[in-house]
This record gives structure tokens, sequence and C-alpha cells, in this order.
């Protein structure tokens, strides 16, 4: 466990834009590890699950090198452990994929749609009004973006668009379908650390 | 069915605008690609292989290079047919290539909702003086690169994503290596210079300053940077993820060898944990026939494709 301060935030980096997450959380004093396999996952004191595509890490986690990342990492977030998925890390934190079997973790009292906006050429950036993060509006990036198309009792919703939930809690895991980790801003970061009990 | 746009495409809250297709949300398509493995596929079937063995996006062409190679001929645009096949059999990401310089086969494939464009030295050149302008596009392009300059060249007209040319169609990685040795070997020497030296750099890469400049500053690309070419075993995608790169596209070398799935699914394991030698063992053993190849060494100058479109 790291002292109080300087906090060790893992990073799943099986597949997807983990270095981005890795810059950003450096550049705020957080210290940082790459995860690629379950006995990674001791001693940290926060996960963050990346950009990425979900089927295809879940194919790697289902080898024998990841084998029992996810198992940990679901018994780890019920016992308390801060998780935050950006975009396809919110599909692995779903409890609900709809139409889709594929692995996950499934912590999360949410469902999410994957793909929602369609291919490519309508992903998009929309500047977002989150009150969590204060009143300036934060970048969202969608690239391929899944949505929450319904969430649980427990959990608060920290931010929508027309067609669904674009960010949302449940305790000590968040949920956002956009990439903080890809624009000049932050505050998504800090949110999350602050979220870390020491 | 693609082409029903509603207006605000649903990202709309308290009156702000989404705006698509900006160099941000270009770029950002690739780096969730990054540390994964695209595969080239002919047809869905071969699409589907390639998602249930973990690609994180499939490249859709007519001929893989090896048989484009083999039977000569002009080599175009897949037919759109496949192409939609393609995307509705898979729910990963869809590449699809069209010829250096051919606009309209990249307007078709972007008009038919492929997520990224390969604007591909594998296929018969359209135009040998100009590329794409890429700038005009709403989706990301990818393009290949032998060197600095050449990569800078593509970046400057708009390219969301280099990757080494290689040589297509051979299974001989000497070329992907010798191109990502190339870029990585000079984004050092950029570094390494005093900044009143860059201008003459810029000259001697043919490449815009702006560009020479931010890359000497960060001392990397501005854009994801994968290899491709000619890539065959789980050996050599972590040899190249060693190199540098940020991720790995494998085209003849899957879908030519004698256990296309099993193959798949290794250079997948082995691109996530190209460090990892045990890992690197494990997964290389029993794959079956690698495909047959032939060297670059002893191809005559006129079926070398990499010096397509430079």
């Amino acid at each position: 466990m790291a002292s109080k301060g300087k906090a060790l935030v893992g990073v799943l980096s099986l597949q997807g834009d983990f270095r981005e997450h890795i810059e950003k959380l450096e550049s705020l004093g957080a210290q940082t590890l790459d995860v690629r396999r379950a006995s990674d996952l001791a001693g940290i004191d926060a996960l963050i699950l990346p950009g990425g595509e979900s089927t295809a890490v879940a194919i790697i986690e289902s080898s024998h090198a990841a084998h029992g990342i996810f198992d940990e990492i679901r018994s780890m977030g019920e016992s308390g452990l801060p998780i935050w998925g950006t975009c396809m890390g919110s599909i692995l934190l779903a409890k609900n994929i709809e139409g889709s079997k594929q692995g996950r973790i499934g912590l999360m009292d949410i469902t999410v749609r994957r793909n929602a906006f369609g291919p490519q050429r309508f992903s998009a950036e929309t500047p977002l009004q989150i009150p969590a993060l204060g009143a300036l509006p934060f970048p969202g990036v969608f690239i391929r973006a899944p949505i929450l198309t319904a969430v649980g009792e427990g959990v608060e919703v920290l931010g929508r668009v027309e067609q669904g939930t674009v960010m949302a809690r449940e305790k000590n895991l968040l949920a956002t379908v956009f990439h903080p980790e890809v624009v000049d801003d932050a505050r998504v970061h800090e949110y999350f650390l602050s979220m870390i009990q020491f | 069915m693609m082409n029903k746009t509603p207006s605000t495409n649903g990202h709309s809250t308290n009156g702000a605008e989404p705006k698509r297709g900006t160099l941000l949300v270009k770029r950002a398509f690739p780096q969730m690609l990054k540390g994964g493995v695209i595969m080239d596929v002919v047809n869905a079937e071969q699409a589907k292989i390639a998602e249930d063995a973990g690609a994180c996006a499939v490249m859709a062409l007519e001929r893989v290079p090896a048989d484009i190679r083999a039977d000569g001929g002009v080599a175009r645009m897949s037919d759109p047919e496949l192409i939609l096949q393609i995307i509705n059999s898979v729910s990963i990401p869809v590449m699809a290539k069209a010829r250096i310089g051919h606009f309209v086969e990249a307007q078709i494939l972007q008009a038919l909702g492929v997520d990224c464009i390969d604007e591909s030295e594998v296929l018969t050149m359209a135009d040998e003086e100009n590329h794409i302008d890429k700038h005009k596009f709403e989706i990301p392009f990818v393009c290949g690169a032998r060197n600095l300059g050449e990569a800078l060249r593509r970046i400057a007209e708009g390219a969301a994503m280099i990757r080494t040319k290689g040589e297509a169609g051979t299974g001989d990685v000497v070329e992907a290596v010798r191109h990502a040795r190339s870029i990585f070997g000079e984004i050092r020497r950029l570094q390494s210079m005093s900044t009143d030296e860059r201008y003459t750099a810029a000259k001697n890469l043919q490449a815009p300053y702006d560009l020479v400049n931010e890359v000497a500053e960060t001392g990397k690309l501005p854009v994801v940077n994968f290899a491709a070419g000619g890539l065959a075993t789980p050996a050599d995608a972590a040899l190249l993820m060693q190199l540098g790169v940020d991720g790995v596209f494998v085209g003849s070398g899957i879908f030519k060898s004698g256990d296309p799935a099993k193959r798949a699914a290794a250079i997948v394991k082995a691109t996530t944990y190209y460090n990892d030698p045990a890992v690197l063992a494990e997964v290389s053993r029993g794959l079956g026939e690698p495909m047959v190849g032939r060297t670059v060494s002893s191809l005559a100058e006129m079926e070398l494709l990499a010096g397509r479109g430079i």
C-alpha cells in the first residue's frame, strides 16, 4: 500500500490506450503499475480499465498468462477497491451488456449498449455538463462509444446526453463512456483519485 | 442504413453541438487499438475467426498481399458487398484499403461505414504524384511509411495513424524491422539536435517544419504507429513491439498459414506479453505450418511494394 498522497494506481494493460491513462496519472503525482497478470493486482490502491476493444480484452483475459484477472478484480471491487472504466472499461464493469455474452468483470449495476452511436464516422467530441466536476463543461471524446441505457437504484448518474448516461458512479465504481485520458483536462482523473481512501 | 444521420447524433447536451471528424476524434480512434493486432480478412468468415482470436480490428481487402503478388493484375478496393458482409459479421472496427491517391474509393468506403481507411501501397497506385487529401474525410486514415520523412508527409496530409510498410505478402519481417528502426532512429536524432538544426532537418526529411519541431520536442510521432508488412509469427509481432511500435498488422501471415485460428490467437497474446519470453515460448508452440514466404532479397525490383507512394 502506498503512503498517503502517493496512490499506486494499476491500469489494466492487456490492450487499449493504457499508456495515456498512465501518463495522465503520473502528471497528477500518482504512482502507476501496468496490470497484465492477476498477481500484478496485489498492493494497488485503485484500478483503471482503459479504452480498447472489449471482445479482444475478454479473449486475452481467458488465456493462460492473464487467467484469473477478471475474477481477482471482481473480488477486490466487492471489497471496495476504487475501479474506473473508460469506454471499453465501462463495458467490462457492467453487469449487463445488451445482446452479448462476452466475458466481463460484471461488478456495476448498469446496462451498457456497445457502439451505441454507430461507426467511427459518428464518433464526436461534445462538451459535457458534469456538475460533479464543476461548472466548466468537460471535453467529452466519444470513440465508437457505448452508452449506459439503464442504471440500478444505487447508481448515481453524473452526466447524460440525449441517448443515455455517459458518466455514473456506484460507491467505489466509476464508469465513463468517453475518454478523459485523451484530452488536456485532468478533472475526471482527479475525481477518481479523490475516491481513494487511505 | 448507415446514411440515417441524426442531426445531433444524440451526443448533444445543453445545446452544445457534437463535432465529428475532428483531428482529435480521428487520432483518438487508433489510440484505442494500441497493444492490439489488426488482421487482414477477405470475407465475413475470416473476419469472425479474427474477432474470436482477439483481433482489435480487421482490414477488409479483396485478396491478401501474398495472393496479390502471386496473381498479379490490378489490385483495387474490395467489392462493397463483401465489405458490408464483414461489417455486419463482427462487432470490432472494420478498416478497408483504398488505392494511393484514389479519393473516390475512399469516399465510397466512408459512405459504406468503415471505421478507418488504409491508403495502401499493397494495392495498385491510382496516382503516382499525389496522396489523398485526408483532411477532407470524417473518418481516420492509416498510411504506410518507410522512414520519418514519409511518416510526417502522410501526417501532414491528414493521416491519423502510421504503420511501417514492411514488404507485404512475403512473410519476411526484415523490411518492417528496417522501417521501424529507421523511424525511431530518426526521431532520436532529432531529439539530440539543437533547435537551429531542426530547419535543415526538416529540409532533409522533406517534411513540414512544424511537425519536425513537434517530434523533436515530444520524442514521438503525433499519431499512433503500428508495424505492418511481412509479420508471420508471434515472435515477429513481439520483436516489433519491443522495437517500440504501438501494435501490429498481420496480413497474409494468418490466413496463409496451416492453422489460422490458432496462429491468430497466438499473435494476439504475443502482442500483449511481448516482453515476457516464457509466454512467447508457450504461445509459439505447435502452431502448424507458417506461411511459406519469400525472402525480400529474392524479389525483383518491380515486385517490391514499399517504394510505392513515398
